[in-house]
């Protein structure tokens, strides 16, 4: 399954980035950064070509020899972008497609939560709304007071984001673009 | 005073604005130009929030674009004409900033002000300055 999803800003800055605990953050960080050349390509693509139909899933963005990294874009230029282990073949375009479906939910979820501040990094607290991540094979919550160690939660049922009101925690240490 | 609070509900509309046009566009694909953005305004935004669409669009195609509500529902139960036209801009003032803010999530800077020449007709007219 995903092993690093990110949601970048209009301006190409990252709103919210998480990876699973057991790698190194830095490389799928620089991964993320550099497959937003492609993102940018893709849709300057779309822009060029009078095709009727401009699809908000971008696709495979490019293969590496260990990861597959996948690109979304909504409507308002925010884009999201997925890490996909290599070795799991069982993984369907569909199977992104619904995930990069739940992303965008959540994320207009936490645009309409009224203590957010637009452009602002997405806080994932215990206690709080949680952006929902669909790293390991389940949706799971991801409780974090302090964004360098990440400590999933394995959740048996497949949990909506609540719009509750959240404390705002300071900003954790992740390295800014 | 009065300019301050017009202020005020104007960046509350504004906030609002920014959820619905990220809420609102969801499976619509992507607008190519403005004016396809300002239609979506007319359409769809003002059915999701007043039940009905903009009664007319206006454009000098040079960034500025008139819309025009006949019957805007929050002047309908005030007044019909020259009555109360000092109290409307308070009425006006939330979804000036409602167009503004969801025009900024649609990546689209603009300047939103809003005309009542006699209730419950009204103007609010978009200016985008061209960059």
């Amino acid at each position: 399954m995903a092993v690093c999803i990110a949601v970048i800003a209009k301006e190409n800055y990252p709103l919210y980035i998480r990876s699973t605990p057991t790698e190194n953050e830095l490389k799928f960080h620089y991964m993320v950064h550099t497959s937003l050349d492609v993102v940018d390509e893709k849709i300057s693509a779309m822009g060029k070509a009078l095709v009727d139909q401009r699809e908000l899933y971008l696709g495979l963005l490019y293969p590496t020899e260990d990861y597959k990294v996948y690109g979304y874009v909504t409507n308002s230029k925010v884009k999201f972008v997925m890490v996909v282990d290599s070795s799991n073949t069982a993984l369907r375009d569909n199977e992104i497609r619904s995930m990069f479906r739940k992303l965008h939910n959540s994320y207009t979820d936490v645009m309409c939560n009224p203590f957010y501040n637009p452009g602002d990094r997405i806080q994932s607290s215990p206690g709080g709304p949680y952006f929902l991540c669909p790293i390991q094979s389940r949706w799971a919550l991801l409780p974090v007071s302090d964004p360098v160690q990440v400590g999933p939660t394995p959740v048996s049922d497949p949990v909506q984001v609540s719009p509750t009101p959240c404390v705002r925690s300071s900003p954790g240490p992740l390295i800014t673009w | 005073g009065q300019k301050m609070s017009l202020s005020v509900l104007e960046s509350m509309g504004f906030r609002v604005g920014q959820a619905l046009g990220e809420r609102l566009p969801r499976e619509t694909l992507a607008f190519r130009e403005e004016l396809d953005v300002l239609k979506f305004l007319c359409k769809d935004l003002w059915v999701a929030v007043f039940q009905k669409q903009m009664d007319s669009l206006r454009t000098n195609h040079q960034g500025t674009y008139v819309l025009q509500d006949n019957s805007f529902p929050l002047l309908l139960p005030m007044a019909s004409g020259l009555q109360y036209l000092e109290e409307a801009p308070k009425f006006l003032a939330f979804t000036c900033g409602l167009l503004r803010g969801a025009l900024c999530t649609l990546g689209i800077e603009s300047v939103v002000t809003a005309s009542v020449a006699a209730l419950p007709v009204c103007k609010f007219q978009v200016l985008i300055p061209k960059s």
